[in-house]
């Protein structure tokens, strides 16, 4: 049966890992590469890289980690992020990671998702979108959009650019829809109103999308708990989980996040 | 140390591929010319993308590796590499492949999210089988695919995975291997089952 997987996300700038770190086995913590194959032998799914570099010209730094990555770990990375043009997802690609990630480059030109999925496969191709809750106290106040009831009240999606700066007044239920129409083989979900907050993940939006779309869902945002990541999986109905600050800070292991879901009857790689 | 040709014809990341069988003891050539396989103690068809540019492109090379086949020169085809070795495929048409597994490949039922990605399970028919050495049965392992090799001769598959239906995800006739997964992606099963190889090779 096809295991519902659990992958480590690191968000990086100038080839060093920005979120705090503490592993005391690992000789330079700040480097991604050596995170990174610690996470491997924890029994990691996947990785995901997220680089926040600011400038283009930095972007050799990040090739060196790509390369250096493809080199060290024998499970699938995806590497999201600044990509812009075909030729930025190609050499990423032919540096050696197996799937990149884009969000504001899909939104500004959605095309580059037919395009790179023509030329790539779809199977290399995320897209990543960044959804805020917009909440209404009636339907009528959020024609064409996809309005749902939450616990907090009633809300609709939108969209955001630009590492969450920008928001783009668009129903991310239907770009979503759009994008898989489009070409992505997998689509990866933030949640700009879970994320930080250690309180679970966006479980309305996620288990709605699960169901509207043909492809693997990547829940992210929120997880504080292994219980989180169960809900995610379950309730959320996504193939798979990424988490931050539950792995880095050593709070759980992935290890100890895969035997509590298996204990609660979920698929996964043990 | 046993040299091993990937074919390079043009599509995809080779660069996992030639880590992971490095670090499984071989020695690895990156080529696109006959003499680079003529040269290889085995062929690696590795293979991603889709399978008309794919046959296409190794127009030119798929006599000599049909030939040192048939001269008993061990070949391991992975993912794409595994549907180029069917009679035929159904993709995007229908394309002739190198019909060493006789069969067709077709695309995954539509009852399951396509493409069929992510870690699945190995149900082992042939243990005894040198590629699965040491392999315990319900290993996982990675798979990246929306079509599978539906084999006609039940003896050429040697394990079998579940995904909407059972398909063969692995086969082997003689000197010929392939892996509908991805061996290089699947971590410490995956590298047991590239060192496999390069044993068989060296035996």
């Amino acid at each position: 049966m096809l295991a519902k997987r659990i992958i480590p996300c690191l968000d990086m700038m100038d080839g060093q890992v920005v979120k705090g770190v503490r592993f005391k086995e690992l000789k330079d913590a700040g480097d991604p590469v050596e995170l990174a194959s610690h996470y491997y032998e924890q029994g990691a799914d996947e990785i995901v890289f997220l680089d926040v570099t600011a400038s283009r010209e930095k972007r050799n730094i990040l090739m060196d980690v790509v390369e250096r990555t493809a080199d060290a770990i024998f499970i699938p990375f995806t590497v999201g992020g600044g990509i812009r043009s075909l030729e930025d997802i190609r050499s990423i690609l032919c540096g050696g990671a197996d799937k990149i990630s884009m969000n504001t480059a899909a939104v500004k030109n959605p095309e580059i998702i037919r395009e790179s999925s023509r030329i790539f496969g779809s199977q290399c191709i995320v897209s990543s979108i960044d959804v805020k809750r917009v909440y209404v106290t009636d339907e009528s106040e959020a024609p064409g959009k996809t309005v749902l009831e939450t616990a907090r009240g009633r809300c609709w999606w939108s969209i955001h650019i630009y590492g969450g700066r920008e928001k783009v007044d668009m129903d991310a239920m239907k770009w979503a829809e759009r994008v898989v129409e489009l070409g992505a083989g997998e689509l990866l979900v933030s949640s700009l109103d879970f994320d930080g907050t250690k309180q679970g993940y966006d479980l309305v939006f996620l288990s709605e999308l699960s169901e509207r779309v043909s492809v693997p869902v990547i829940a992210s945002s929120g997880a504080g708990t292994p219980n989180h990541i169960l809900d995610a999986l379950t309730i959320g109905k996504a193939d798979a989980a990424l988490a931050a600050s539950i792995f880095h800070y050593g709070t759980y292991t992935i290890r100890e996040v895969k035997e509590y879901l298996a204990e609660h009857n979920v698929t996964v790689r043990l | 140390m046993v040299k091993i040709a990937i074919v390079d014809y043009g599509i995809g990341n080779l660069r996992s591929i030639k880590t992971s069988l490095e670090a499984v003891g071989s020695e690895i050539i990156i080529t696109n010319k006959r003499d680079g396989i003529v040269n290889a103690d085995a062929i690696v068809l590795p293979g991603v993308g889709a399978f008309e540019g794919a046959i296409k492109n190794l127009e030119t090379m798929s006599d000599v590796i049909l030939d040192k086949v048939r001269e008993r020169k061990p070949l391991l085809g992975i993912c794409l590499g595994l549907q180029l070795l069917f009679t035929a495929s159904t993709e995007g048409g229908l394309h002739r492949g190198l019909d060493i597994f006789k069969g067709k490949v077709v695309k995954l039922p539509l009852n399951v999210k396509i493409p069929h990605m992510g870690w699945n399970t190995l149900r082992i028919l042939k243990p005894d089988n040198p590629l699965l050495k040491d392999v315990p049965d319900e290993s996982y392992v990675y798979f990246v695919h929306s079509y599978y090799g539906a084999a006609e001769c039940p003896d050429d598959a040697i394990s079998r995975t579940h995904y909407g239906l059972d398909f063969p995800s692995a086969l082997s006739t003689k000197n010929v291997f392939a892996t509908q997964f991805h061996p290089e992606k699947s971590g410490d099963t995956g590298l047991q089952i590239l060192r496999n190889f390069v044993e068989f090779v060296k035996s």
